[in-house]
């Protein structure tokens, strides 16, 4: 085996230093009774080649975003990754290194998870960020821990336009947690209602969860939301799916958000079948104390020369052990900073164009498929990359159709929505050319 | 004074590179982007103004070569598997094969969307399906969810899928029982499901022995959390008569993974009696740490617990798979979408290129690895537990400590020698701890080298004690000052400052 480098002849002179005649010998605490008496059941050894090949043949049962035009986002988004991302985090200092506990020797990835963390305030305009959680919708979960332990409050108000995966791993983290939650309708133009926030807010409420974008792809009145949470001392958690739209959107950080949570596999990772992905996490600096994850910080060496290091470690699991601000260790690291990578290779410049790219060219196929007999917009609001269709076929047959023609159509948001199973949800990225947004229309339209 | 002799530790030519504020100069660009094909709509035209923003900044304009050189130098100030020996006790810093990462980029996996349909999708879960049916045979249960992230992620999915059981029974209960050796991850874990931590103490062999668990144990008892083997590298023993007096009560029989690798194809926990496991792929199945992550930890589970399993599970209809979202006890979701996926591609690769004979030979190389480090530094190194252990082995500084010098300058003179330090100070209950766990993908020379190493520290501790204490000597900085670190915390670059 090419991953095991000790010969017999090796581990027979190993077995005579050690003084025994058998690796049994040294496993002899394993009562006999518990012991495996078969091979496991798992098929013999493939070499190389073979792997590769079975592994091929795997993949190739899959639909996959250079063989389909992709129009489904829901969270998980198509986006480009300049080549240098994947090269630098194959570098093995980068990927096969373990969390950064000697920094002496994790300077290069303790500098780059700095670097990330400020680059996640710079584009949420938050004040502190940690060092990543596993994606966006665990990290918005942790985000309502920490909403509880800083107010001390049990109710939660939850806007239904949130991913609902989200909203479904957030009463999952926080269901022996004594917390109660509500959720509050959306509007025709596709965003919250302010008016049923404001209904649910009151005196016990942690804090108010919106996503905006939102899951519709309708762009929330964040400063109108943080007023009426912060009216009655609550905290405005906005949960962020798609970050590239901050390249142009008001930054949730100037919006008055109190905690910023986002999933950052579109910035340079990609889509993975969805995962893995890395959670943002970003919030004031007062609530340094309360959050969750690793924190990297800058200090100085012995010598005086600046230097990083993990630091305020006794909020976490292994010094504070059932006191902990979470339980998380391994976290995303390489996934964070190939985020990192992004957008720095990107700059102001990329961010802000991409993100263009993306808002009109949605807006291009809104208009085209809008056009189309039978099919409308659900909602009047503005939107970013993704927008909600009608139409008077069955979504699910619609999307059928559209396969036969290498077109993966979007979400057939009657999954997720009883109220809205005559619609489909459509994303639209820079990936996308004219040509796919005129086939998808002429498509829908019936025409060949 | 602080030369290594003929070790590996030396220092190549190491470039400085500050953080990437401030680098570049305006309008540079890193990136290329194709032009619009669509009208050129004002973003004004179409977002209100006021949810708009009007630039970054403090970003950085940097080109291409800019963002390869930045990372590329500031990489090279990483230790890694890649680099050299890496013996983390309980991280399992294996060797991880490239072949993975290829794989892991096919398009057909890496660009497939989880939400695509199922029959554009069998691929992606054949492979999950038969990855699930590998990791019950090896943990010997019967249904694995793949869904969590990382370890302490499946610890909580297992923890959870525990309380929904004792509940769907007519009570959560309120207690879980952690011998003192686990991880920091188990308390904090049950503190999360809503459970009061009962700590357990080990019995003089350095394992928990069944009579301490009868004592307390007790019907409001949900579970115990144990790791074995344990996190002194020993075997529990007693862990099936542990699990029966567990299950005698009613509770449930939690096995913490992080060391699967020197069981696995020799014994497996559904054999002892356990009822749930986390495997975390980013040990044992070789998925890379990349630095703190991406992991997954999915959790394997006996029928009874399969009703509260997170959705989807993959299950297979006839020929074909599919996910099944249709799971009214489950305990919900831990994530969005149906797991880490990418990261179960690397590990499934992994184990068909290992073969059932591999994975064995693995886990007895490991052990066969670990021995040889414990009988080569006994005696040189004070050992806490004087017998045979399984894929890790625990010294303690207590021999050095005459001299004055600590686990801590152990750990950093070893730097200088060309190793990555062992875990440290842990397991709590071994003071001043050096945990040592070699894994299987290291030679015997490698092993020698690092006998030398460390037996060269002993002496050093001995002949010139100052010098220790202000190692590593040849990194391009040295010790931390952490406090300084944790009393004005500076997380984040700031324009301007």
């Amino acid at each position: 085996m090419r991953y095991i480098p000790n010969t017999d002849a090796d581990c027979r002179a190993m077995l005579q230093a050690i003084g025994v005649r058998s690796v049994e010998e040294l496993f002899g605490d394993i009562p006999p009774a518990v012991r495996l008496k078969r091979p496991l059941k798992v098929p013999p050894a493939m070499s190389e080649p073979e792997v590769g090949r079975h592994l091929r043949a795997l993949a190739a049962q899959n639909a996959d975003a250079d063989r389909y035009s992709m129009f489904l986002g829901a969270g998980c988004y198509n986006h480009f990754s300049p080549a240098i991302i994947n090269h630098l985090v194959l570098r093995g200092e980068f990927l096969t290194p373990y969390t950064p506990y000697q920094p002496e020797v994790s300077q290069g990835t303790l500098q780059a998870l700095y670097e990330y963390q400020s680059l996640v305030c710079l584009l949420t305009a938050m004040e502190v960020s940690n060092a990543s959680m596993y994606e966006g919708a665990s990290a918005t979960a942790e985000a309502v821990l920490m909403a509880q332990r800083v107010t001390g409050r049990n109710e939660v108000v939850l806007a239904r336009a949130v991913h609902p995966e989200y909203r479904t791993v957030t009463r999952t983290y926080a269901s022996q947690l004594g917390i109660s939650f509500r959720e509050v309708p959306f509007t025709e133009a596709g965003v919250t209602d302010p008016t049923q926030v404001r209904k649910a807010l009151g005196e016990k409420v942690a804090c108010l969860v919106v996503q905006s974008p939102n899951f519709f792809g309708g762009i929330e009145d964040l400063p109108q939301l943080a007023e009426a949470a912060h009216a009655v001392g609550a905290l405005l958690v906005v949960a962020v799916a798609e970050p590239v739209a901050l390249g142009l959107l008001k930054p949730p950080g100037e919006c008055g958000a109190d905690i910023v949570t986002a999933e950052g596999a579109g910035l340079g990772t990609g889509l993975n079948y969805g995962g893995p992905a890395v959670g943002f996490f970003a919030t004031r600096e007062k609530f340094i104390r309360h959050m969750p994850g690793r924190l990297v910080g800058q200090t100085v060496d012995r010598e005086g020369r600046t230097g990083y290091v993990l630091t305020l470690a006794t909020r976490e699991q292994h010094i504070r052990r059932e006191k902990a601000t979470s339980n998380i260790c391994t976290s995303e690291s390489l996934i964070a900073n190939m985020s990192g990578m992004y957008m720095v290779t990107m700059g102001p410049q990329g961010l802000r164009e991409v993100a263009l790219l993306n808002l009109r060219k949605a807006a291009y196929a809104k208009e085209q498929l809008a056009k189309i007999r039978g099919c409308s917009l659900r909602f009047t609001g503005p939107t970013f990359n993704e927008f909600v269709l009608r139409t008077k076929r069955k979504p699910g047959e619609v999307l059928t159709g559209l396969l036969k023609r290498q077109i993966i159509g979007g979400l057939d948001l009657g999954r997720f929505y009883p109220e809205l199973k005559d619609c489909l949800l459509v994303c639209v990225t820079e990936q996308n050319s004219r040509t796919e947004i005129d086939a998808l229309a002429k498509a829908l339209g019936g025409g060949r | 004074m602080s030369g290594t002799g003929n070790t590996v530790g030396t220092r190549g030519l190491v470039l400085n590179e500050p953080l990437i504020f401030g680098q570049g100069s305006p309008g540079r660009v890193g990136y290329s982007l194709p032009p619009s094909d669509v009208p050129e709509k004002k973003a004004e035209a179409l977002i209100p103004r006021r949810l708009l923003r009007d630039g970054i900044p403090g970003l950085p304009e940097v080109s291409e070569v800019d963002v390869i050189r930045h990372y590329t130098r500031i990489s090279q100030w990483n230790y890694c598997v890649d680099l050299g020996f890496y013996p983390l006790g309980s991280c399992t810093m294996k060797y991880n094969p490239r072949i993975n990462e290829d794989m892991a980029r096919l398009p057909g996996f890496a660009k497939a969307h989880p939400y695509q349909p199922e029959e554009l999708s069998q691929g992606a879960l054949q492979l999950m399906w038969e990855l699930e049916q590998y990791l019950a045979d090896v943990s010997g249960l019967d249904r694995v969810t793949l869904q969590p992230s990382a370890g302490a992620h499946g610890e909580l999915t297992g923890l959870m899928m525990i309380r929904a059981y004792h509940t769907s029974r007519g009570n959560p209960r309120s207690k879980v029982l952690i011998p003192d050796s686990a991880h920091g991850t188990n308390p904090a874990t049950s503190a999360l499901c809503g459970y009061r931590v009962v700590p357990v103490k080990e019995g003089p062999r350095g394992v928990v022995e069944a009579k301490a668990v009868a004592e307390v144990m007790d019907e409001e008892v949900a579970a115990i959390m144990v790791t074995n083997p344990n996190t002194l590298g020993l075997f529990e023993e007693n862990i099936v008569d542990v699990a029966k007096i567990v299950h005698a009560k009613g509770g449930q029989v939690y096995c913490d993974g992080a060391n699967l690798n020197s069981v696995m194809g020799i014994s497996r926990p559904g054999d002892w009696g356990v009822d749930v496991i986390q495997i975390n792929l980013h040990k044992t199945f070789s998925q890379p740490h990349g630095g703190g992550g991406p992991g997954a930890g999915p959790v394997a589970l006996r029928k009874h617990l399969a009703p509260f399993m997170p959705f989807p599970t993959v299950e297979k209809k006839g020929n074909r798979f599919v996910l099944d979202y249709q799971r009214p006890k489950s305990i919900g979701k831990v994530r969005a979408f149906a797991a880490s996926f990418g990261v179960l591609v690397r590990s499934y690769t992994y184990i068909r290129s290992m073969g059932a004979a591999g994975l064995r030979r693995a886990a007895e190389v490991a052990i066969l690895n670990a021995n040889y480090i414990l009988s080569q530094l006994k005696g040189v190194y004070h050992l806490p537990y004087d017998r045979h252990c399984m894929h890790e082995c625990v010294f303690s500084d207590a021999l050095q400590a005459r001299n004055d010098i600590h686990t801590l300058d152990i750990a950093k003179r070893l730097i200088d020698y060309g190793f990555h330090p062992p875990t440290i100070y842990f397991p709590l209950i071994v003071k001043g701890a050096l945990m040592i766990e070699p894994t299987e993908t290291e030679s015997k020379e490698t092993l020698d080298q690092f006998i030398a190493a460390m037996r060269r520290i002993a002496q050093e501790a001995q002949e010139n004690p100052e010098m220790l204490r202000l190692a590593p000597h040849n990194p391009r900085v040295t010790r931390m000052n952490e406090t300084k670190a944790a009393r004005e915390p500076k997380l984040r670059w700031q324009p301007g400052r």
